[in-house]
């Protein structure tokens, strides 16, 4: 077969991959498999299913249909079909936000007890943001203030979004200038869907300027929401030491497997699986004790605020499963695969959604709806069911990979760059420094999913260590983050892969080359650190002065692209791997790819290869750098390092 | 005149409107959404397949010498005529699948709904009625196209003739 590419680049996952075939169960890449070849014309972007007069396809070569049946053209039906992405993507995170909020909101009123304010500073700090007075007022009464508030953001009406006061001034000029200055969060995800009806909006320019003011309201928006009030209930993440891999999974103790994304949840069960009744209910059920592991985003909320280990990355939801050792699997929202289900059936691991938003049809999938006035009890109910399942798991199928590697995890905006200058000189001044000085080139953003059409992990490594060699310091999140969290990347022994400037910093100060700041909501967090380099000074005035790209080189969802168009449109180049599906249409792609940068100072690239996605980003940085007039770097020969070395074994 | 299914590859975006197309028409009701809910289902006669670097629609190519038809110990394979694809009489077959065994190019197989094989017949009503194959009609690149040795001969000739004039071009230049 021409497709028999290698599937991914952990030897965990390359193990359960194995057992898969062994037992013929189907994952994800078994799946994408069988879809081969995939659809062109939904590849390049040429379908149109928004009317019953469709659907209605472009030929790209010319001799077919040149537009739609209502007379679009390749460039109208791909913008559109984009901006409807970007509209899923911003939904996703803000809900996310929203119901944050709420928790928030029914601790403030006293209609539940299970949460609280875990970081008084940071509600106080968001509170004057808000303009609420906090002087002699009870804490509950600000939460709920703060949450009510927050709320506002979602219905606004006139004005923008707060938080994007916190964008560079000249930032947010030109947004005012272009029209894209984010307004309501629900009325934006509005627009989109309306601006895309059939017979609105067919300019392909403004239909994408509609996209990138509905792109920018989840990065300054749902997403900046979502990170901050987190923060203020669960705590604001400090570095943490924690391992990943599948080899977390324990064989003599109850395992319970959370994924998805939303903290609310995944906060109570870290809470109920730690509960002393819990674990003698475990014990009593003849296990050791009760291991919870985390898959996606959920994963990391829960690892940077309390270390708890995590099992894998998006690819891997399936495989934790086949380990035959997962006693339960809790799932809430975005990422859940469908084929979950086809794969627990296999074994005796329970699969129990959370929410009303997410739920899985079949009476063997247990639907135990989580809501913040019960949020304990529910948990322990849900911990409960796992408890009671390890009676029937079989231990003759188990096999659990031993592979773990260690990380860091727990940087946020507020502290990741401090660490560079030590207890005593906590400021951004020592990053600024390092990058005016030339011992690091600049930053990266590598984040985003997993997707079997490349070798999973592969790319998000081979990216990041060819950053680092190039003492670019790399920061990361979501599925991302977890894949070079098992490479070692985000250990300080990865240092010894960085650039000899980028290595000296990481050694002097004892951080990894490669800093995990959570979940891929938090890459509002990214947006927040590089206002706070522009702040330090010495380093521009727009963010889309400063040494900095993104890349996203394995992304699979919508919201991938919601947050490509916010961190292309605050001035941040951004290569995706594959491209997004609007190849086909001439204009549009000709816009991504090079018409923003007149209007935003930066553009997308699209670069399956990640040494050649490396490279284009660090000639990127080097640009800004000149434009800085900032030094040569220390040392422009770098030690060479070999990018696909092993670094962490077992 | 007995015509051939042509693929220009390069044109080909693996979107799979031809396996559809195929269906229906080899399908009871030949109307799409019914035919999903036939029983037996109806099922394509072309499949689209991933090659390194291109997609093909693969489907029978009427041999002219046909190892099928040879090896058919039931005369379910045949011929109406010289020009006439190779046609299956479904009550004749007796699914002992050696025709597919025969089959050079693994598109004869057995279906197992109705202990039958499966083969394309180049919509052999539509055709005698004047009408395309229905996977040439349905494909929205126009990389299937239905055409006699005649005109595929003359293209050739035709293209052959332009290189040459560009070649005199250039050496007369």
């Amino acid at each position: 077969m021409a497709n028999q590419k290698k599937r991914t680049a952990d030897h965990a996952a390359e193990q359960m991959l194995g057992r898969a075939e062994q037992l013929g169960i189907e994952t994800a890449w078994h799946r994408w498999e069988a879809m081969q070849p995939q659809c062109g014309f939904g590849k390049l972007g040429l379908c149109c299913r928004h009317c019953n007069m469709g659907p209605c396809r472009i030929d790209p070569f010319g001799s077919g249909p040149k537009m739609g049946v209502c007379g679009a053209t390749a460039d109208t039906i791909a913008a559109r079909h984009l901006v409807r992405m970007i509209a899923a993507g911003t939904a996703a995170h803000s809900d996310h936000g929203r119901g944050i909020v709420h928790a928030l909101h029914m601790f403030g009123e006293g209609e539940t007890v299970d949460y609280a304010v875990k970081d008084e500073a940071k509600l106080l700090a968001i509170a004057a943001e808000y303009g609420i007075a906090t002087k002699g007022v009870p804490i509950k009464k600000v939460a709920a203030e703060v949450a009510e508030a927050a709320y506002e953001e979602f219905g606004r009406q006139f004005g923008h979004q707060r938080f994007a006061e916190r964008a560079p001034e000249k930032r947010r000029q030109l947004w005012e200038r272009l029209g894209v200055s984010p307004r309501g969060i629900d009325r934006e995800v509005a627009n989109m869907m309306n601006i895309t009806l059939m017979g609105v909006d067919n300019d392909y320019k403004s239909i994408l300027t509609h996209g990138i003011r509905g792109a920018l309201v989840n990065g300054w928006g749902g997403s900046m929401i979502a990170t901050e009030m987190s923060d203020i209930l669960f705590g604001g993440p400090k570095p943490i030491r924690a391992s990943v891999n599948l080899g977390v999974l324990r064989e003599d103790e109850v395992n319970i497997v959370v994924h998805g994304h939303e903290p609310t949840l995944s906060e109570m069960i870290v809470a109920a699986a730690q509960d002393p009744e819990m674990i003698a209910l475990a014990q009593q059920h003849g296990a050791k004790g009760i291991t919870l592991a985390g898959i996606c985003c959920t994963a990391n909320e829960i690892l940077m605020r309390h270390g708890v280990p995590i099992a894998g990355n998006f690819l891997m939801q399936e495989l934790a499963i086949l380990t035959g050792a997962v006693e339960a699997m809790i799932v809430d929202v975005q990422c859940v695969m469908p084929g979950l289900s086809e794969v627990t059936r296999c074994y005796h691991t329970k699969l129990v959604t959370t929410s009303p938003k997410c739920r899985f049809p079949g009476t063997d999938v247990a639907h135990i709806e989580f809501d913040e006035k019960h949020a304990f009890e529910t948990a322990k109910q849900i911990v409960r069911l796992a408890i009671e399942n390890y009676a029937h798991r079989d231990q003759s199928k188990v096999r659990i990979p031993q592979n773990t590697t260690g990380l860091v995890a727990g940087f946020t905006a507020e502290n990741a760059f401090r660490f560079l200058g030590g207890h005593y000189r906590s400021s951004y001044r020592p990053l600024n420094n390092a990058i005016i000085e030339g011992r690091i080139r600049g930053l990266a953003g590598v984040v985003g999913c997993n997707n079997p059409n490349v070798c999973q992990d592969q790319a998000h490594l081979t990216m990041t260590r060819e950053l680092i060699k190039h003492d670019v310091l790399v920061v990361q999140t979501g599925c991302a983050a977890i894949a070079c969290a098992k490479d070692g990347l985000l250990a300080p022994e990865g240092a010894a892969l960085a650039g000899p400037g980028l290595r000296e910093i990481c050694e002097t100060v004892g951080i990894p080359p490669v800093l995990h700041l959570g979940a891929c909501v938090d890459n509002s967090r990214i947006l927040v650190a590089l206002c706070n380099v522009l702040n330090e000074g010495g380093l521009g005035e727009d963010l889309s002065d400063i040494p900095v790209a993104g890349a996203a080189p394995e992304w699979m969802s919508e919201k991938a692209i919601s947050i490509g168009f916010y961190v292309v449109a605050s001035g941040i180049y951004t290569v995706f791997g594959t491209p997004h599906p609007v190849m086909g249409a001439p204009n549009v792609t000709d816009y991504l790819l090079r018409g923003m940068e007149e209007d935003y100072g930066a553009t997308f690239a699209f670069e399956e290869d990640p040494i050649k996605a490396a490279h284009l980003m660090i000639d990127h940085i080097n640009k800004k750098r000149a434009a800085l007039k900032l030094r040569p770097m220390l040392h422009d020969t770098y030690a060479e390092t070999d990018a696909t070395a092993e670094l962490v074994g077992v | 005149m007995k015509a051939m299914l042509v693929t220009r590859t390069s044109l080909c975006l693996a979107c799979k409107a031809c396996e559809i197309a195929c269906a229906v028409e080899h399908s009871a009701s030949k109307d799409l959404y019914t035919a999903i809910q036939e029983s037996p289902a109806p099922c394509a006669r072309v499949t689209v397949l991933q090659g390194e670097g291109f997609t093909v629609p693969l489907q029978c190519r009427q041999c002219e010498n046909a190892p099928c038809m040879q090896v058919c110990p039931t005369q379910a394979l045949s011929r109406l005529d010289q020009s006439s694809p190779v046609l299956l009489e479904e009550n004749l077959c007796i699914g002992c699948t050696w025709c597919v065994q025969a089959c050079p190019f693994g598109v004869i197989r057995l279906d197992a709904q109705s202990h039958a094989i499966i083969k394309c017949d180049q919509c052999f009503a539509r055709v005698q009625s004047g009408e395309l194959p229905a996977c040439v009609v349905a494909c929205p690149t126009h990389a299937l196209e239905f055409k006699t040795q005649d005109e595929i001969l003359a293209e050739k000739r035709e293209a052959t003739l332009a290189e040459i004039r560009g070649t005199l071009d250039e050496v007369t230049k």
